[in-house]
């Protein structure tokens, strides 16, 4: 598989703050990479140094193998969609379409013919003579897809593209930008702060926190395996629940004490042999427990606090090992505050990390 | 049968609450000459009484004959309305020896309004939009420079642009007084610019500079069209404030450029000849009317004007 | 991939050459107008010029001329005198105007044009309409004396110990609307819950504005102050177009001494000499306001 973008050690310095710190990243020929992370931890500085929006302090960037770490946006081969959509209010939906392509002084029947190709794949053919401002928000965006569209590029950049939108509509245009990577098999770029975004669009996810990638891997992977605690409490919703305590072993097996309750740890794949003595953190996630279920190795019991009904699931917050822990069951199951309920365990879905270190043991 | 002192105590209880059903409902009546109403209105209006009579005073003045002037009183309107103030204040009125009238201030004055407004604004504009998006190295330092030297009062400055416009040779003409309207207008249209495209949303910026247009595409295609509104606010400050100018005037031009301003001055304030009170309050207003025009068609963007000098960059 | 290729580095100077281009007017007028005028200007006010520069130094004879002239004291004094007052009335006049102003009344606008409109006029006009309206024989006076009361005395601009104060009431009527639009701005930008606030919590209106609104109005105070003071201290066309600077030499003002030593007097060196004063009175208000706004944020 041949690769498509390749950031070498990039780092980009504000004055005494730095943003990117020697970052690496290669991403695929036809790859759809999410850079996901929290504002300000230099996901969307990542993309317009790719973008050649932003001088990088030092680093390279390589497009197609060729090294564009000095040149210009336009002669980089990418297409850039923003969230604020970056349509030139005074010009027309087609012109908006077309400008680039004019200020390339590509010819006339060309430019058609992309403008016309590019309202096709968007549906955007009866927009075409209207300015911006008579558009919604979900056209906007269709408009500035498709600017990126009619460069004809390999590389298509998104800069958090649907956090402008309401829910609706931004779950109506991920499936469409997921529709359009099908389609087209461009590399694609994706920033975004919202991880059901992340999960739903990305082949692979890049996790970052301060400048630093903390994650590189496929939606599930992070999701089941997180690497660090970092990534296992920023990934999930209602997120995953954690416990301090230490690791030992009880009948001659693995397992995880805290507060005097003891977790048996059969099934969980440890990367490392597991020491006993070693403090770390257990991470089960909300859905990963069952209540009132078959009894197993790890069965305990807990009191509800208060019930979260969202209708098609039901949280339930209860107190566990001294600590507040949520659950998410069924719709359907109901518990009033104060009932005793069985907890189970399945440890081949939970996540242990090192205290300390606080990596994946 | 229920005893009469039950059914007292019910249809009391029911006059109860019918009384506080008839108590305040709905809009509270407010009455239109409160003494709030009074103060407020009363305190506007003789303020605005105020900054009218001046120009009343300008305009019945200029409308009089000068035997009417002697014998009245200023307030009063002009028992027998002429014109031929104005037409003497236009074409005849003296400046030393030259009695062709303000006709000729007032064709000076254009001729350095419309170059000055033009080139000055071109500058700025260019300059404000390369200051909010395309920044180098120890820029803001000059820009900083710039803003700090719209204060140090002109007379510090004039001698030395007097002797570099002489060295150029253009000292005493009116491509002079426009080099120096330029540069003082600079500070003030430089920080106007810089505001408002910094104000625009930066992702159109880098949209047009993914779609490959550079410094003078983007500024040609992309600002300019939308930015026509602080384009007048510009042309708001610099017309009133360059017609308005008398130093520069006297300073920078020679007799025969001498704009209107200082024309009118020269005019009214002559010590020669009997004085013609009216003939000088048609001349004041002539000078005045470009200005005012200015700013009854403008409204709220001379406002808009001058708060911009005030907001902070 | 691993064949870092070599790409041109662009040239420091030649990148971003467009943006250096449309610079080039600005770094002239700041570096050689403003700072290289400035310079010249001070150095040569330690020389003796007359009619032309020249560069024969004489300390600080100049200044002491300066200080030892009557012209250049009575200028400096009415100074003084009509700056404070124009500051304390068209501050005070202004906040009150845009305080009634901001009542939701009706007509705003058109008490607003007309609150304004002497801003646009020039400093010409302004003193012409106010020598006239001022004028013993026709104006105000005469007026009040024709109504019976004749003994009433009303003319500034023929009385020496009084004549700054008839600048000053042009210089209010041409001025006091740009303070009531600056503070009227200001006072739209606080936020409507502190005035609901302040009406749940019963707070009379006039302590509202002085105990609440008037310190988060700080800002604005400042700013306005910054562009009323300088613009005081460069006041000339006024005295020009009212009195000329009489009676006698009774309503001088700097500015207009610096012009006519520099243009007429050709006494260039006396003028510079004038001129740095000026300087040096507005950098005692710039310096201090400029050092709050820019020294403290330091942008990037």
């Amino acid at each position: 598989m041949n690769t498509s973008v390749s950031v070498k050690d990039l780092t980009l310095k504000f004055g005494a703050v730095t943003v990117l710190d020697k970052l690496n990243l290669d991403i695929k020929d036809g790859e759809f990479l999410v850079l996901l992370g929290s504002s300000g931890c230099g996901k969307s500085t990542l993309l317009n140094c790719i973008a050649g929006l932003l001088e990088p302090t030092d680093g390279q960037i390589f497009i197609k193998d060729k090294n564009v770490t000095w040149e210009e946006p336009k002669d980089r081969g990418i297409g850039m969609v923003f969230q604020s959509y970056a349509l030139y209010p005074q010009m027309s939906v087609e012109k908006n379409l077309s400008f680039g392509l004019r200020i390339a002084g590509m010819d006339k029947a060309e430019i058609d013919k992309r403008v016309a190709r590019a309202s096709e794949i968007l549906q955007i053919g009866p927009l075409l003579q209207r300015k911006p401002a008579a558009l919604s928000g979900g056209q906007r965006q269709r408009v500035a897809i498709g600017r990126a569209l009619v460069r004809d590029v390999d590389v298509f950049l998104f800069d958090e593209p649907l956090s402008n939108l309401d829910a609706k509509l931004r779950s109506e245009l991920r499936v469409e930008i997921k529709r359009l990577h099908q389609n087209l098999k461009n590399t694609m770029i994706y920033v975004t702060h919202d991880q059901i975004e992340a999960l739903t669009l990305a082949d692979r996810i890049a996790i970052m926190r301060s400048g630093l990638i903390q994650q590189l891997d496929d939606p599930m992977t992070i999701y089941n395996e997180p690497n660090n605690l970092y990534v296992a409490g920023f990934i999930g919703s209602p997120a995953m629940n954690f416990f301090k305590g230490e690791i030992t072993s009880a009948d001659g097996r693995p397992a995880f004490v805290t507060n005097g309750v003891t977790f048996m740890l059969d099934g969980y794949r440890a990367k490392n042999p597991l020491q006993p003595g070693t403090k770390a953190v257990l991470g089960l996630r909300p859905e990963h427990i069952s209540v009132d279920g078959p009894e197993t190795v790890n069965t305990h019991q807990a009191v509800v606090e208060i019930e979260e009904p969202m209708g098609a699931d039901n949280l339930i917050w209860l107190k566990h090992a001294g600590q507040s822990m949520s659950v998410r069951i069924g719709g359907n199951r109901r518990y009033r505050p104060g009932a005793q309920v069985k907890l189970a365990y399945d440890m081949s879905l939970a996540s242990l990390f090192d205290a300390e270190s606080e990596l994946r043991i | 049968m229920a005893d009469q002192a039950t059914l007292n105590t019910v249809a009391a209880a029911a006059d109860a609450s019918r009384g506080s059903l008839s108590g305040p409902r709905g809009n509270r009546p407010r009455p239109l000459f409160s003494t709030r109403n009074i103060v407020l209105y009363g305190t506007l209006t003789l303020a605005a009484i105020y900054y009218l009579v001046p120009l009343y005073v300008m305009v019945v003045t200029s409308l009089k004959s000068m035997p009417e002037i002697r014998m009245g009183n200023i307030f009063s309107p002009p028992v027998e309305i002429t014109f031929e103030p104005w037409v003497k204040a236009w074409a005849q009125a003296c400046t030393g020896l030259n009695c062709d009238g303000l006709s000729r201030g007032f064709g000076n004055s254009i001729r350095i309004t419309i170059p000055s407004v033009i080139i000055s604004i071109l500058i700025a504009s260019i300059n404000g939009y390369a200051l909010a998006n395309w920044r180098f190295k120890g820029m803001e330092t000059f820009f900083t420079v710039l803003v700090i030297g719209a204060f140090i009062p002109y007379q510090v400055m004039i001698y030395p642009i007097v002797i570099v416009l002489r060295e150029i040779g253009i000292y005493g003409t009116l491509s002079g007084l426009i080099v120096v309207h330029t540069i003082f207008g600079m500070p003030i249209l430089t920080l106007l610019f810089r505001n408002y495209f910094a104000s625009l949303p930066e992702e159109l910026f880098k949209a047009a500079r993914v779609d490959g247009a550079g410094f003078w595409n983007i500024y040609f295609r992309i600002m300019l069209p939308m930015s026509l509104p602080i384009f007048v606010v510009a042309m708001i400050i610099q017309i009133t404030g360059i017609w308005n100018d008398f130093l520069f005037g006297v300073v920078f031009t020679r007799p025969e450029y001498y704009p209107m301003t200082v024309q009118l001055n020269n005019i009214v304030n002559s010590v020669q000849g009997v004085k013609e009170y009216n003939v000088n309050m048609a001349a004041t207003i002539l000078t005045g009317l470009v200005p005012l025009i200015v700013y009854f068609v403008s409204g709220k963007l001379f406002v808009r004007g001058i708060a911009a000098g005030a907001v902070k960059g | 991939m691993t064949d870092y290729q070599v790409v041109r580095r662009p040239n420091t100077l030649l990148r971003n050459l467009n943006s250096k281009i449309a610079s080039i007017p600005m770094i002239l007028t700041a570096l050689v107008v403003f700072v290289g005028g400035t310079v010249w200007t001070v150095f040569y006010s330690f020389t003796n010029s007359k009619l032309l520069p020249r560069s024969v130094f004489v300390g600080f004879d100049q200044y002491e001329r300066l200080w030892a002239s009557e012209r250049w004291i009575v200028s400096i004094q009415n100074l003084a005198i009509y700056g404070f007052f124009a500051l304390i009335f068209s501050f005070v006049v202004g906040f009150v105007l845009a305080a009634f102003m901001d009542q939701k009344i009706r007509f705003e606008s058109v008490f607003r044009t007309i609150f304004l409109y002497p801003f646009a006029l020039s400093f010409i006009v302004t003193g012409l309409v106010w020598q006239w309206l001022l004028n013993p024989d026709f104006g105000v006076q005469h007026v009040v004396r024709s109504l019976g009361w004749t003994g009433f005395t009303f003319d500034p601009l023929y009385t020496q110990s009084i004549v700054i104060y008839g600048v000053l009431i042009a210089a209010l009527w041409q001025g006091t609307g740009l303070v009531m639009v600056l503070m009227l701005a200001g006072l739209r930008g606080i936020d409507e819950d502190i005035w609901k606030a302040s009406r749940v919590d019963g707070i009379p209106m006039v302590k509202t504005y002085l105990l609440i609104i008037i310190p988060m109005m700080r800002p604005v105070f400042i700013t306005t102050l910054v562009i009323v003071a300088s613009g005081i201290v460069k006041v000339y066309d006024l005295v020009v177009a009212q009195t000329s600077g009489g009676p006698g030499i009774a309503s001088e003002v700097p500015a207009k001494y610096v012009y006519d030593y520099m243009f007429q007097a050709q006494n260039l060196g006396q003028g510079f000499a004038a001129s740095t004063m000026m300087l040096i009175t507005i950098s005692i208000i710039i310096i201090p306001w400029a050092y709050l706004e820019f020294g403290g944020k330091k942008r990037g």
